[in-house]
């Protein structure tokens, strides 16, 4: 009989088990797979908002272009600026368009009347910011200054509270789930006391009678880490919607969940899988590992 | 093929093994013999490093028991059968598959496990039973059956520890049968019993122990203090 074949013996002759390894190995990936998936969202966002201008200042609508003109030469001349772009009313309308192309009634509503001309501007070093805030708040005409640094550092301090909780319940999760496969290969050793004693006297290797263990500690692994994608996708293209209307903008988010046939999310859902299956795998099979090592000492 | 050099083996403060030496060549048929505590299990369990020495030198087929590392027991297990009094048959396996382990573990084929597991069910007369789970089977069967799992994969010794003791004297005389045509066929046994009328039948040396010394070493030996 083959490792392969007697593993699965194992598993049909005690599925009560198999069972519990399986339903707690699928409730640590779905929340692992939860989790993981938040990071890289918000790794993405924070890539995206690091790459955004470090200052945008807003005109108001009776703004002059003198005045914006004064403002940008004068940031200019403090040779501070590592750049400096002018967006009209009309190219923040063509921004606009192309984030929300996708959203005709969104497209129906706005004019190049409503929304405001601005400055971009990043300063060769972030800590210059602070002495060219006076100068743009003393400007005319300016409405608002919004600073990247704000949004990120709050971005921040909710990915990071995110990453702490997720981190601490998933390794919580990942222990129990290694304890609970290691009991349950450790019981199905103590069941098999007696073919582990004649295959080790009749002169098979340690790797010979540990093989079918450590694979069926895999296939715990591996089935429950299916399960959890099979869950996590269809929220994945629930939740597509609302991804899209809150963070369309970015090219990442919208370059993979822009369309649920692309290429580019069938490559992000394979890869999701096989990253689970192999995780899974490698999960139940050191436990198992290190149960029938337990045994054989 | 077997030598036992000033050999003692103690678990705690109790020797159960004391002093012992002896040489066994190849093809021999050896009677380990005495009452229960003797040590005879004990000098089987040395063979097979499933005991280490707690003083003296074993040296089985080349290997020194001593030195022996464990990464390298499986290879001198492979030159070593054993048959065992309570059988050691596993319930949900049919007499063939109970025998095919011992090629398994090798990684035969097939083709290769068929064959010979055939050969060697006919050898110990169990042909017609190979499809048979142990619980379907007599005790002398289901022992022919724990021999052929010993000798399938051709060991060089063949080891048998009280292989009769469960048995009707019949039943025992044909499984003695077996074992005499598996030392004819060149394999050394060695057989480990308190069974004077096997041992007297027999006709083969006799090494008697007891509380854990020889006592004797007879060429065709007897078994006067015996219990049949």
């Amino acid at each position: 009989m083959g490792a392969l074949d007697t593993a699965r013996t194992h598993i049909w002759r005690s599925p009560y088990q198999a069972l519990a390894a399986v339903i707690t190995m699928f409730v640590t990936f779905l929340l692992a797979g939860v989790f993981f998936l938040t990071t890289v969202a918000s790794v993405a966002i924070l890539d995206y908002f690091e790459s955004k201008p470090q200052i945008t200042v807003f005109f108001a609508d009776k703004a002059t272009q003198d005045e914006i003109n004064t403002l940008k030469v004068r940031l200019e001349q403090t040779q501070k600026i590592a750049s400096i772009t002018y967006v009209s009313k009309e190219e923040a309308l063509a921004i606009y368009r192309e984030q929300n192309k996708n959203d005709p009634l969104l497209l129906e509503m706005v004019t190049a009347d409503i929304l405001p001309a601005s400055l971009e501007v990043s300063a060769t070093d972030p800590k210059l910011l602070s002495e060219l805030e006076p100068l743009i708040k003393a400007a005319g005409g300016v409405e608002e200054v919004v600073y990247q640094k704000d949004v990120v550092d709050a971005l921040l301090s909710w990915t990071n509270a995110i990453r702490i909780v997720g981190i601490v319940l998933v390794t919580l999760l990942t222990i129990n789930s290694f304890l609970i496969v290691m009991t349950v290969i450790g019981m199905k050793i103590a069941l098999r006391r007696e073919e582990v004693e004649i295959l080790t006297l009749v002169g098979a290797t340690p790797w010979y009678i540990k093989f079918p263990f450590l694979l069926e500690g895999g296939w715990y692994g591996a089935i429950g880490a299916l399960l959890s994608w099979i869950v996590i996708i269809p929220i994945v293209i629930w939740l597509q919607p609302f991804l899209l209307s809150f963070l369309g903008g970015i090219p990442i988010i919208y370059g993979v969940f822009g369309s649920l046939t692309s290429t580019a999310f069938l490559i992000f859902s394979s890869l999701f899988l096989i990253g689970l299956l192999l995780t899974g795998f490698l999960l139940g099979s050191v436990a198992s590992l290190v149960a029938v090592g337990r045994f054989l000492q | 093929m077997i030598h036992f050099e000033h050999v003692s083996k103690n678990f705690g403060r109790t020797a159960a093994v004391s002093d012992v030496t002896f040489e066994i060549g190849s093809g021999d048929f050896v009677f380990f013999v005495g009452p229960s505590g003797a040590g005879k299990t004990t000098i089987l369990r040395l063979i097979t490093r499933d005991l280490l020495p707690s003083k003296g030198k074993v040296v089985v087929d080349g290997w020194d028991i001593g030195t022996l590392p464990t990464n390298k027991v499986h290879i001198l297990r492979r030159s070593v059968g054993m048959v065992f009094q309570d059988f050691k048959l596993l319930a949900d396996r049919t007499v063939f598959e109970n025998v095919s382990i011992g090629l398994e573990i090798l990684g035969k084929s097939r083709a290769q496990i068929e064959k010979r597991v055939d050969e060697v069910l006919d050898l110990v007369k169990l042909g017609e039973k190979k499809n048979l789970f142990p619980a379907q089977i007599s005790a002398g069967e289901m022992q022919r059956t724990g021999i052929a799992r010993a000798i399938v994969a051709g060991p060089k010794i063949l080891m048998a520890d009280e292989p009769t003791g469960n048995l009707d004297p019949e039943t025992a005389k044909n499984i003695m049968q077996v074992l005499f045509e598996i030392n004819a066929l060149g394999t050394t046994v060695l057989m480990a019993t308190h069974n004077e009328g096997i041992v007297n039948e027999g006709k083969k040396r006799t090494i008697e122990l007891i509380a854990g010394e020889i006592v004797s070493d007879k060429k065709k030996g007897s078994y006067p203090h015996g219990r049949s």
